[in-house]
């Protein structure tokens, strides 16, 4: 039982508010969402678990990814995998360079570099878009881009920031299957926080709240909302 | 609710991207802001301490190492002393208040149309017109043989010669207090759109307007009040600037008496050396007089809001606004046509042959000025340039190493930090760089062009990082935590992610240094000692002189340097980032 992403305990708390009380556990491949409104900390937990926690908030707890502690590590050194609402493509990069940024440095040879980028912007269905400038794509390429390059740096598990609340509805369905197909294909632990109860029922996995209680209820409120 | 919402995530990522872990190099980084402030504050306070000496009769260099009142006897018997003082006080509290009541109009009437843009877009080249080529321009423009009355002679005026009248130079000191206001407009109209950017301006006017309120008093009574404490600073730096300014004072003001500023550089460039003690005495005085204008000034500011909160709670709501819009196009209108007109006077100037009263054109173009002037020219733009470009440079090294160093260690400069930057531009140049002079020359240190480049560096930097800071502070800190989590440390995140990214502010401060650096006029005389002759230098001194064509050439030249900044700032991120609509 130590692959995974293990929440041990993590309480998080602001001036004596509990906003975030969890204990569970996310296997290889599998995706939990944690949902519930804006401000409800969600924020806060993906900033805890990548190591950079605002210092205001009080928190406790242990986190492990398969099986090694991440007390005291910083964002660089966790190897989890952010995506946030916006796709942060570096704009002055081409979308080559953008996702041969992510490349570990252990992959050595501008060939062997350029092959893997190129293997995955085929695997995004964007082959020959290594030269493009990220600017002139569309709101569903730049996520797919995204996702890619954040899948490049080799994560061991991924946190999904409300990536589709930008999207189009049509372009939001078609998306939400791209991730979550490639998070199954590489058997990561990821954790969705949205407040969208259909990115919830799309990733298919356990839904919760923030405080570690079943969101069945809220779901039905947030979709009815 | 979106934007709201976004902004709030980009505060949290600021907050959380900031606790970086420190490198294995010895930490500097975090020293950065001390070394900044010492390098900006500590020729300013070692100034104030070296003008003191002097005016207490105490100057070694001359032999003299006793305390004395002797050098603050003999400033006061200076018999145009009230006059000197008064013309001080009185050219620099108008030309703020025109130069302010001007900005403040041109913003009522017009921001948020389509003729704000294009007062907008003519801001940076005005600024980057050096005060200098500005002020003889004007003189060009406004004196008896000038264009103005080249214009209208002799079918208005009848005159077929020059008139005999002081129109330059004139003892109230008009054409400075307006020469002045004429260049201070595009800097406060600059930093009053900054503040602008930050409050919802535009609808505070609509929602105004929608009560009844004409679109001026709309402004004045919801958004003045708001951006007023924003622009307070550059208010108070240009209210201290006129009161002590010294190259525009020497072209376009009154000689006998001068304001005090020119009056302390005579003593200085006195062959007589007694009359340092004097300078020294002025000097201090001059420091009295820029404090008591400030202070005079933020008891206006307490008045004028007391009266603004009565005339608000009464609820008029002003409908002149025609007549208001009128006026302020006619004000935006004047200000900014005086300095183009003044440029275009210069150039054509320089290229002039024979030219004769009252014809509007030269006879005849010619390159003979310039061609007697080259290798002169070339020299001395080669020295300006030079000493602009290193000054440019450390100022920007230095600005980008104290932001960094905020960004990585979380630190959060507050209104403080803003406060010394302004220091070295309230403080009066005659004031700390007189007593820079003394104590450079005590300590054999004035001469050299390493001293004028690091006197420049005071005057360049806070405009570095007025300019710089913004935008450095406002960059995404998502991208950080973006480039941190695919595993890129704080140095190759500021190399390839930060610095590309904030290319174009990055060179529009140097750009913005550059200019400062080049119109600089008292340091570079007098901690080169006169013999680190700038553009500057020289187009000021010639102003005495009456060769226009003479002047026309290195007031242009002393225009043109700043202004191919300007132009590179522009362009090379244009070519740089040629495919990259996302930083265009």
């Amino acid at each position: 039982m130590t692959d995974g992403l293990s929440l041990e305990g993590v309480r998080i708390a602001l001036r004596g508010v509990p906003l975030v009380s969890l204990d569970v556990r996310i296997a290889p491949g599998e995706v939990l969402t944690i949902m519930g409104p804006s401000g409800s900390g969600k924020s806060t937990l993906l900033s805890l678990l990548v190591g950079a926690c605002p210092p205001e908030f009080e928190t406790r707890g242990r986190v492990l990814l398969g099986g090694r502690d991440l007390a005291g590590l910083g964002p660089r050194e966790r190897r989890i995998g952010l995506l946030f609402q916006d796709d942060l493509l570096f704009p002055h990069m081409s979308v080559g360079a953008n996702l041969a940024f992510a490349l570990p440095p252990s992959l050595k040879g501008r060939r062997a570099r350029r092959r893997a980028v190129e293997a995955a912007l085929e695997d995004a269905e964007l082959a020959s878009f290594a030269d493009r400038d990220p600017a002139t794509l569309s709101g569903g390429q730049r996520s797919r881009v995204a996702l890619m390059r954040t899948l490049l740096g080799e994560p061991q598990a991924l946190l999904l920031d409300e990536p589709f609340s930008r999207l189009d509805a049509n372009l939001r369905e078609s998306l939400r299957g791209f991730v979550f197909d490639r998070i199954r294909a590489r058997g990561i632990p990821a954790l969705l926080v949205t407040h969208d109860a259909e990115d919830a029922a799309a990733a298919g996995g356990r839904v919760v709240d923030p405080l570690g209680r079943g969101a069945g209820t809220q779901a039905k409120a947030a979709s009815l909302s | 609710m979106p934007v709201s919402k976004a902004a709030g995530s980009v505060r949290e990522a600021r907050i959380l991207a900031a606790p970086m872990r420190p490198g294995r190099r010895p930490r500097l980084l975090p020293l950065a802001p001390l070394f900044t402030l010492v390098v900006l504050l500590g020729p300013v306070a070692a100034g104030l301490i070296g003008v003191l000496a002097p005016a207490f009769g105490y100057y070694p260099a001359l032999g003299a190492t006793e305390l004395s009142l002797a050098p603050v006897r003999s400033l006061l018997a200076w018999p145009g002393l009230g006059g000197a003082v008064r013309l001080s006080a009185v050219t620099a509290l108008a030309s703020t208040a025109l130069a302010l009541g001007v900005t403040l109009l041109i913003c009522a009437a017009w921001h948020g149309t389509r003729a704000f843009g294009a007062i907008e877009r003519l801001l940076s080249p005005l600024l980057s017109v050096p005060h200098a080529a500005a002020a003889l321009g004007l003189a060009f423009l406004i004196s008896p043989s000038g264009w103005i009355i080249r214009a209208l002679s002799p079918w208005a005026t009848g005159w077929d010669l020059p008139p005999d009248v002081l129109i330059v130079g004139d003892p109230a000191g008009l054409a400075l207090i307006a020469g002045l206001a004429a260049k201070e407009i595009p800097f406060l109209l600059l930093m009053t759109l900054a503040a602008l950017s930050q409050i919802p301006a535009r609808r505070s006017v609509l929602l105004a307007q929608t009560q009844g309120y004409g679109r001026v008093t709309a402004w004045v009574k919801t958004v003045f009040p708001r951006v007023y404490p924003q622009i307070r600073l550059p208010i108070y730096a240009v209210l201290a600037f006129s009161a002590s300014v010294v190259d525009v004072a020497v072209i376009l003001g009154p000689s006998t008496p001068p304001p005090l500023s020119v009056q302390i550089l005579r003593w200085l460039n006195d062959p007589d050396l007694s009359m340092r003690f004097e300078a020294g005495a002025g000097a201090v005085l001059q420091f009295g007089i820029v404090l008591s204008l400030l202070a005079l000034w933020r008891c206006g500011e307490l008045a004028l809001a007391r009266a603004g909160t009565a005339w608000i709670a009464r609820g008029a709501r002003g409908r002149a606004d025609a007549a208001w819009r009128g006026l302020a196009a006619l004000a935006a209108g004047l200000s900014a046509g005086a300095v183009l007109l003044a440029v275009a006077g210069l150039a054509v100037w320089s290229f002039a042959g024979f030219w004769s009263f009252p014809d509007a054109l030269p006879a005849g173009l010619t390159l003979r000025s310039w061609e007697g002037q080259l290798p002169g020219l070339a020299e001395l733009t080669g020295t300006t340039i030079l000493i602009a470009a290193v000054a440019t440079i450390i100022s920007l090294l230095l600005v980008l190493a104290c932001l960094e160093a905020e960004y990585r260690h979380g630190l959060r400069p507050g209104t403080r930090a803003l406060w010394l930057l302004y220091i070295p531009l309230i403080v009066p140049q005659t004031t700390f760089v007189t007593g820079l002079q003394t104590l450079a020359i005590g300590t054999g240190l004035a001469g050299p062009t390493g001293s004028v480049i690091a006197a420049h560096v005071v005057f360049v930097l806070p405009y570095v990082f007025l300019s710089l800071g913004d935008p450095f502070r406002a960059w995404d800190p998502r991208y950080g935590l973006a480039a941190a989590t695919l595993g890129a440390g704080p140095d190759r995140l500021l190399w390839q992610v930060r610095l590309p990214m904030l290319l174009r502010p990055i060179l529009t401060a140097a750009a913005v240094g550059f200019a400062v650096s080049v119109g600089q006029y008292l340091p570079t005389l007098l901690l080169g000692l006169g013999r680190v002759p700038t553009l500057t230098t020289e187009a000021v001194a010639l102003s005495s002189g009456g060769d226009r064509r003479l002047i026309g050439v290195y007031a242009i030249t002393q225009t043109a340097v700043p202004l191919l900044g300007f132009a590179a700032a522009i362009a090379l991120p244009a070519v740089a980032f040629r495919n990259r609509k996302g930083l265009a």
